[in-house]
């Protein structure tokens, strides 16, 4: 048996809008920016919707119904969930209804899509107990298989999901841990005894995700038929690729002219054409199959950039003191039981919010300022701040109330 | 090259720029002649021959209209006499006179001249002599009257010159832009060549001397936060809305000190609009500094802006780097351009000015990450590489006469 483990990651963030100081302690309304401005939620939302959720949920089902041995694993944020039942609650019935098959598998991560992990793990558990309670209540499914935002992993949050009960956790397949070994095999996080680790077979996750539509890859323009080939010769390294990606690198960074949707959709059904062949949502890997090696990584790895690691969210100043400054608030916020209060709080722990302040590249202007929602990651940063301490001056409101 | 002045006698940038380009471009084995309107020693040009079109004193080069008072005249040229008053639109007609004598004997390669004032000059080694001709543009008219219509004499001069030019270099894109949309001029005529900070600025062993502004160093540490601008008081500038902000921004955090460095023809108008808003006790204006003094306000700054309505270029926010400054520059500027580090905003946008002034002040975290990656990212610019890119706009006109 070779088995494609594919999951795909839906995820956007509640930005915040270009809020002035001259806002602070005047208007509260921090998320909702013109329909037309950079930062608009809802026009962002509606685009993408557009370009990517809607045609690729319309082409995943389709296939659904075609070949039963399809399967899919999502991993959908709580912001991504709260915006689509605003502007697009169609994608939900969608997604209700492909999850009614049994083919498609939800996996567990924070709510909010944040680094809580990071900074309080009180925090952190409540991120992910509300974000199973949400999908629980939209699709009566218990996610068995966790995630941490941005694939950002390590040994002790392998143990954190053990002890959670969770079947299995994902990680990125970098060749610096794995040296010889390869990622198409499931592993046993070290310290741990039940729990599987996946690893993400970065260079043919990559070959679909980032290069698809490079015209200077020399592999341009990458056919099905090619595309399988290389998909074979690597289950001479083990029977299971784990596929993973963004959502929306079909139809958003793949544009539908770039072939994108037909190649997908001609991927499963020529993978399928073959003997043996199939694809596994992410539990149905752990159950089937046994770690062939224990894996240890102490020190946290990501699926981000060449480093592989959380420097393009937490690692210049500014990303440092925006967390801290938020994070310190966090006991003082629930304390005040304002529901408003505290989920204003928590929208602004969202993962999206330091990487737009990631001065890496800035000066080279690349990729980190492509994605951004701002003019510049200094521009982020003196919104952020000044968002926090609006949050700061309700805060002293209500405790002077008491 | 035709230029109208090198430092020591120099009023702003021009010079300055001129100088550099060209020691850069020897560098790399141009030989250059330049011609002056004036006759006067450069020892920091030792590497070009320098070729004075007249006899007339440096004083002269823009004509004595420019300049409020005779009795200036009088100090400096002690036989100076009324009745020799001479227009700067008469020393352009030597300067021409000159280049025309200079090309009945020399024949070069090529002719590279800067801004309007030796347009003339260019046109006539096109037209007569078939030299192909390179048109630098430093500032248009439009930039030097704040956009509004200017001297139509001069935007005449700068429109022969341009569309005579082979090749134009425009100091930015936004000058690029203005020279298409204003002129009509097609954008592939165009090349951008950046400035870069003076080589002698970095060289320079300059030490921050506090007892020149012991006061503000007084008010610094009290937790005071120095906020500055340096350059002519013009309506280029924007100044007025760079006061403005500083009201809105002194409302929510009085511990904020404007500085005006500079002076200019807007001056009381500023004076004014600060006393009328009710903030002259945080705002100082220092009238027309330059040197050392000059470099100890940058030193003593935190946060310098630059709040032009339309700046070709603004080499003083690489000096204001180059002493550490943190960088708030107007989009409508040459330098936003290549610089990322550096919080912007539309020269209209005094709200959003305050909003970046308050955020700098009030996040040490944000003050520090741009001051340390602009100084990382001011050094990478240098005049080596303008050269080179002048040689390659070079090679390529005098292509023909090598084959």
């Amino acid at each position: 048996m070779r088995s494609i483990c594919l999951y795909l990651h839906m995820h956007q963030p509640t930005r915040y809008r270009e809020y002035s100081i001259f806002d602070v302690s005047n208007d509260s309304n921090y998320f909702n920016a013109d329909y037309y401005s950079r930062q608009s939620n809802e026009r962002i939302f509606k685009k993408v919707t557009e370009k990517s959720y809607q045609p690729m949920l319309g082409l995943i089902e389709k296939n659904l119904h075609q070949y039963p041995n399809f399967k899919i694993s999502l991993s959908i944020t709580g912001t991504w969930l709260e915006q689509a039942e605003k502007w697009a609650p169609e994608l939900l019935e969608t997604i209700r209804r492909m999850v009614k098959t049994g083919q498609v598998e939800i996996i567990g991560e924070t709510y909010y899509h944040s680094l809580s992990y990071y900074y309080d793990l009180d925090e952190f558990n409540h991120q992910v107990e509300a974000h199973a309670a949400k999908i629980k209540e939209l699709f009566d499914f218990v996610p068995k298989v966790f995630r941490n935002t941005e694939l950002a992993y390590n040994d002790n949050l392998a143990k954190w999901a053990e002890e959670r009960g969770y079947q299995g956790i994902l990680a990125e397949g970098w060749d610096k841990i794995l040296g010889w070994r390869s990622p198409n095999y499931i592993y046993r996080p070290t310290g741990c005894k039940n729990i599987k680790l996946l690893l993400k077979n970065y260079r043919l996750s990559d070959d679909i995700a980032f290069r698809f539509s490079d015209r200077s890859w020399n592999e341009w323009p990458l056919t099905v038929s090619k595309y399988q080939s290389w998909l074979d010769m690597e289950c001479l390294r083990g029977n299971l690729i784990n596929l993973f990606m963004d959502f929306e690198t079909f139809g958003e960074h793949q544009w539908v002219d770039t072939g994108i949707f037909d190649f997908f959709d001609q991927l499963i059904s020529s993978w399928l054409k073959v003997y043996d062949n199939n694809f596994l949502t992410v539990s149905e890997a752990c159950n089937l199959m046994e770690p062939v090696d224990e894996i240890s990584m102490p020190e946290t790895v990501t699926w981000a950039d060449t480093e592989r690691d959380l420097s393009a969210w937490l690692s210049n100043s500014m990303q440092k003191s925006a967390m801290r400054t938020l994070y310190d608030l966090r006991e003082r916020i629930l304390k005040t039981n304002d529901s408003k209060l505290i989920s204003d709080w928590r929208f602004m722990t969202t993962s999206d919010h330091p990487y737009s302040m990631c001065t890496k590249y800035w000066n080279d202007g690349d990729v980190h300022a492509y994605f951004s929602a701002y003019a510049s990651p200094y521009e982020s940063f003196m919104y952020f701040m000044n968002v926090v301490r609006d949050i700061e001056y309700r805060l002293s409101l209500f405790e002077q109330q008491k | 090259m035709l230029g109208w002045e090198l430092p020591p006698h120099n009023s702003g940038g021009l010079g300055v720029a001129c100088l550099n380009m060209a020691r850069a471009l020897s560098k790399e084995g141009a030989q250059i002649d330049f011609v002056l309107p004036y006759k006067a020693n450069h020892p920091e040009a030792k590497f070009m021959h320098i070729l004075p079109a007249t006899d007339l004193d440096p004083i002269y080069r823009y004509g004595n209209g420019s300049y409020e008072s005779l009795r200036l005249f009088e100090e400096i040229i002690p036989t100076f006499k009324e009745n020799e008053m001479i227009s700067i639109r008469e020393i352009q007609k030597k300067y021409c006179d000159f280049v025309e004598k200079y090309l009945m004997e020399h024949k070069p390669d090529l002719v590279h001249a800067h801004d309007w004032l030796t347009y003339e000059a260019g046109i006539l080694a096109k037209k007569e002599y078939q030299i192909p001709l390179i048109a630098h543009v430093h500032a248009t008219e439009f930039d030097r009257s704040g956009m509004h219509t200017g001297n139509p004499l001069i935007h005449e001069i700068e429109y022969e010159g341009l569309m005579m030019a082979d090749k134009i270099i425009a100091v930015s894109e936004i000058t690029k832009r203005l020279i298409h949309e204003k002129y009509q001029i097609p954008l592939s005529k165009i090349d951008v060549i950046y400035n870069s900070l003076d080589e002698n600025y970095e060289k320079n062993e300059y030490q921050f001397y506090d007892a020149n502004y012991r006061y503000l160093q007084k008010l610094k540490e009290t937790g005071h936060i120095i906020v500055s601008t340096v350059g002519r008081f013009t309506i280029q500038k924007g100044l007025p809305n760079l006061v403005r902000a500083a009201a809105l921004a002194i409302s929510k955090n009085p511990q904020l000190i404007f500085i005006f460095a500079g002076d200019g023809e807007d001056r009381n108008e500023l004076i004014e609009l600060a006393a009328d808003l009710g903030i002259s006790k945080n705002v100082i204006f220092t009238g027309f500094i330059r040197g050392k003094r000059l470099r100890d306000i940058y030193s003593i700054t935190d946060i310098f802006v630059m709040s032009s309505i339309s700046e070709p270029f603004g080499l003083t926010a690489l000096e204001a780097a180059h002493h550490g400054d943190v960088l708030i520059l107007t989009k409508q500027s040459g330098v936003s351009e290549i610089i990322w580090s550096a919080m912007k905003y539309d020269f209209w946008d005094q709200k959003k000015l305050a909003d970046e002034i308050l955020a700098i002040s009030k996040n040490p975290a944000l003050m520090e990450s741009l001051k340390e990656n602009v100084k990382t990212e001011y050094r990478k610019i240098s005049w080596d590489q303008v050269a080179k890119k002048c040689l390659k706009i070079y090679n390529k006109l005098t292509k023909h006469k090598r084959n």
